[in-house]
């Protein structure tokens, strides 16, 4: 009898493998989101103001200072903010993943609120807090120290004043990427250093941190890339301090009269550093493998802090003091009273800002409205796009899948305020007019958030063992199948994360937001914008204390959410 | 309270003569015209009016309030932003053939000959402006008329500076002890500075740039916003800055004093026009006329402190008439071409 034909084979015949055509999809969608803008700024950049062929807007990019060095300011702040993130960060992580220090939830959801800040937000409460004469640092140390007028602390309105106003608000990129990935080093590997006699900071040195080297790498990165690329933070504390970064020269050359041209030279030096560091880091990394998570993973070791307890909470405290508590309460002061200068006190307790921004000002609820409703098609679509690419990448399915991986990272070389530009002129053409509704915005926000969901969920991608995908693939799975029932499941607490990235992303957007913003489809990023331009800290402070408390909520509601996996992994507990 | 009645002076007027913008006053201009209840309806119907404004958004926004009061069922939207914002705006969405704007106002009057020159306004003449304003300060097309008008001035926090230490002119400003002490807002944001930065430059020359360069001076963008830099106590003085704002501050209580500068304070005209492609043209040319109406010309200035060209209109005591002030004048013609290179020198003196 012939048995073998009556026993069902794996069901493979009779269902597609989509990754072929949905990589044919993804490839030109991100292609056209992508090349489109680009080839608008290259074509521009080729024009002089009369729309001839010209070199001049590059060869002025090195002959002009006003241009030059804005760009070499940008760098130095950008690797300044990278360097800055990567020491707040890594020891963070670790405290929060991997050691008994108290509190690890509060010091969580605490890094979460600093990542929910607007980086522009965050600069205007520094502003509040640490300009020279007004600042309430400064208030408080002239009147601890009964010191003249004048005499300051801290004055935020300086280079290093600004890297440190970014960077409060860029490090928890490289938090987060570190935690998750502390989180899935298995504790066979530190056990077997600790058991050939490795102490704790041998272990850390020789096992630990070489392990998670790559989200390390990946954060920093990201910071820097986001320093490099910020418009809102230099806008704000830059030009009062008199001096340019490249992304606030950009938008400057979009004052009257225009010129594009040379803003579309101008980002290109910002285009190469950027493939020159994504290019650093994949060297870096070179063919290391840092698969964590397999099929038989075991709870991480909890390190014990022993005397050094104290040390470590006074480094987490300072930190949360400096880029949460101290911001907020300013912000939350500056609400409640009627100018900056004054204290907080029954006398100049006053809810008129909170009267103006909900009842007088005509633009708070449409903006509202705009924001979280971009900010939740954003998430959804983007998570959705950059798992499927993070996915093809990854586990190379299909040939040519770096490709793909390429079109996903190649937004953030493009600062957002040059993205602004490319778009409207791809996007403002009578053929295809977007200009002026909110597909433009949701297009931008693609486009500018892909890099960010696509390096985090491909990081995570890459510890994830393929064993479990084998499996499913050879019991009759096809690849979408697999990617939806094991490997999706398997990494839903970094989807979450990733929409709540792209989420956050979405609300602290305003470089490319801010060229591409009507007046229907403004949104609050915007406002603030134009409220901080008119000097209206009360009115700002409320919008941003809103608009905290809501992301704060809808984060916290992703995260709960059982459809989306309930709680975390058991792992990060 | 008393209220002096003060129309503006003839020194204002003789002034804006040579601005050189009279001659062929009214040549094309449309009869003007009154609202009457059939626009109101046909108002009510649009429902919105969408208002392009560079004034203070606190201000803007009471005026929008007050136009919905008076009528009820049609909405305000008002869209505020700097002066040159305002024109970035629309000149983007109208070279995309996007019309979104009902009314626009900057404090820039340049802003104005191009918006003519492009053929983007409406002509309309409400009865108030046919009446009562200036020719110099309307189209003589009737394109479009002075909403309002504000000093740059020098301005300094009581608190901080004596009266009699403050600065009295712009050369004062350029004092040793003034170093790391002074807020100053940007040509290339503000309407209103690169205006009065024209006409300072026409009358006192690059020199006073060139050394109040070197003062480290605190760069703010929008002239609204040193005022609100003094009020905090964040510095002692500012080199320029919007008079309204000052004057809505004092007025409140804030510890900041005027100073009109004896070499002459710059002023800015703030034009208004109604759109061709106004989505809602009724509600439009509603609110327009509700613009240079007594009672709001008496609002901006009473809540705003904006100088206006409504004879009817009483400036608050405390307030310096203009005919007591020494105005300089920037004529928007000669502005224009200029515009670029006073950017240019502004940064080499200033550093943005």
């Amino acid at each position: 009898m012939n048995v073998s034909i009556s026993l069902p084979m794996p069901a493979r015949h009779g269902r597609i493998d989509l990754s072929r055509p949905i990589f044919v999809v993804l490839v030109l969608a991100l292609g056209l989101l992508v090349v489109l803008p680009l080839f608008w700024l290259a074509y521009y950049s080729l024009l002089d103001q009369n729309g001839q062929f010209t070199l001049a807007n590059f060869s002025a990019l090195v002959t002009d200072p006003t241009l030059r060095r804005p760009f070499l300011t940008a760098l130095g702040m950008a690797l300044g903010v990278g360097v800055l993130s990567c020491v707040i960060a890594t020891p963070l992580a670790w405290l929060v993943a991997r050691s008994d220090l108290p509190g690890r939830t509060a010091i969580r959801a605490l890094v979460t609120a600093s990542f929910v800040t607007p980086p522009f937000l965050g600069a205007i409460a520094w502003e509040i807090l640490a300009a020279p004469n007004s600042g309430l640092i400064n208030v408080a140390y002239r009147s601890l120290l009964g010191l003249e007028p004048y005499e300051y602390l801290v004055d935020i309105y300086t280079f290093e004043g600004l890297v440190f106003a970014i960077a409060c608000y860029t490090f928890p990129y490289v938090f987060t990427l570190v935690v998750n990935a502390l989180e899935r080093v298995p504790s066979d590997l530190e056990d077997a250093s600790s058991m050939l006699g490795g102490r704790l900071s041998t272990t850390l040195r020789r096992v630990t941190i070489p392990l998670v080297l790559p989200a390390i790498l990946a954060g920093t990165m990201i910071a820097i890339l986001q320093a490099l690329t910020m418009f809102g933070s230099p806008a704000i504390l830059a030009l009062p301090a008199g001096f340019h970064v490249i992304t606030t020269k950009i938008w400057s050359l979009f004052q009257y009269p225009p010129k594009p041209g040379l803003a579309a030279a101008a980002a290109l030096p910002l285009l190469i550093v950027t493939i020159m560091l994504l290019w650093g880091q994949a060297r870096i990394l070179g063919r290391r493998g840092y698969t964590t998570l397999g099929g038989k993973s075991s709870d991480p070791r909890i390190a014990k802090l022993g005397r050094w307890r104290w040390l470590a909470i006074a480094f987490v405290v300072s930190v949360l003091l400096l880029t949460v508590l101290l911001p907020y309460a300013a912000l939350l002061k500056t609400a409640l009273t009627r100018t900056v200068a004054e204290p907080l006190t029954w006398s100049s307790f006053t809810l008129h800002h909170v009267n103006f921004v909900f009842f007088e000002f005509s633009a708070t609820k449409l903006a509202l409205r705009n924001t979280f409703l971009l900010g939740f098609l954003t998430a959804t679509i983007g998570t959705a796009i950059a798992l499927v690419i993070a996915y093809l990448v990854t586990r190379r399915s299909v040939p040519g899948s770096q490709l793909l991986g390429y079109l996903a990272t190649a937004p953030v070389a493009i600062p957002g305020i040059v993205l602004g530009v490319g778009l409207f002129l791809s996007y403002s053409n009578p053929s295809l007019m977007l200009y002026g509704t909110l597909w433009i915005l949701l297009i931008a926000f693609l486009t500018i958030e892909m890099p960010a969901g696509y390096q985090q969920l491909s990081s995570a991608f890459k510890s994830v063992h393929p064993e479990l995908e084998e499996a499913s693939r050879i019991l009759g799975g096809t690849r979408m199948t697999t990617l939806r029932l094991i490997t999706a499941p398997l990494l839903r607490s970094n989807v979450v994360a990733t929409w709540c990235f792209v989420f956050i992303g979405t609300i602290r957007e305003l470089s490319a937001t801010i060229l591409l913003t009507t007046a229907e489809t403004k949104l609050v990023s915007v406002i603030i914008y134009d409220l901080n331009e008119s000097g209206d800290l009360g009115a700002i402070s409320v919008l941003g204390i809103m608009l905290l408390v809501i992301s704060f909520a809808v984060v916290i509601i992703a995260n709960r959410l059982p459809v989306l996996g309930g709680q975390r992994l058991p792992a990060a507990r | 309270m008393m209220k002096r009645r003060t129309v503006l002076s003839g020194a204002l007027v003789s002034g804006l003569a040579l601005l050189g913008a009279g001659g062929l006053a009214w040549a094309q201009a449309p009869a003007p015209y009154e609202p009457n209840q059939e626009m109101i309806d046909a108002a009510k119907k649009e429902g919105t009016v969408v208002w392009y404004t560079a004034t203070d958004v606190q201000v803007s926004e009471k005026v929008g309030n007050a136009f919905e009061a008076k009528h009820p069922g049609i909405k305000v939207q008002v869209e505020r932003s700097g002066s040159e914002r305002v024109f970035q705006r629309i000149s983007q969405e109208y070279g995309s053939g996007i019309h979104k704007a009902d009314v626009i106002e900057t404090s820039d009057a340049v802003h104005f000959l191009l918006f003519k020159r492009q053929g983007w306004l409406q002509p309309a003449v409400p009865s108030d402006v046919a009446k009562s304003w200036p020719a110099q300060v309307k189209d003589p097309d009737g394109q479009f008329a002075a909403y309002r008008a504000h000093l740059s001035v020098i301005g300094y926090n009581t608190q901080q500076v004596k009266k009699e230490e403050a600065p009295k002119s712009h050369a004062d400003l350029l004092d040793p002890k003034w170093r790391n002490r002074i807020v100053k807002a940007h040509p290339g944001y503000s309407g209103t500075i690169m205006t009065g930065t024209h006409a300072l430059s026409e009358a006192l020359g690059w020199d006073y740039f060139e050394k109040l360069g070197k003062q480290r001076i605190m760069q703010v963008q929008s002239s609204t916003e040193p005022p609100k830099k003094l009020a905090q106590g964040e510095r002692s003085v500012m080199a320029d800055g919007n008079e309204y704002n000052m004057f809505m501050l004092k007025e409140s209580g804030v510890p900041v004093e005027v100073v009109y500068a004896t070499e002459g304070t710059p002023i800015a005209i703030g034009h208004a026009g109604l759109l061709k492609n106004a989505p809602h043209p009724n509600a439009a040319k509603l609110f327009y006329a509700f613009l240079f109406s007594r009672d709001t010309q008496q609002l901006i200035s009473d809540v705003g402190g904006l100088r206006s060209f409504h004879p009817e209109v009483k400036e608050k005591e405390g307030r310096t008439p203009l005919s007591q002030i020494k105005i300089l004048y920037s004529d928007p013609t000669k502005l224009e071409p200029q515009i670029e290179e006073i950017k240019k020198k502004y940064e080499v003196n200033f550093g943005t």
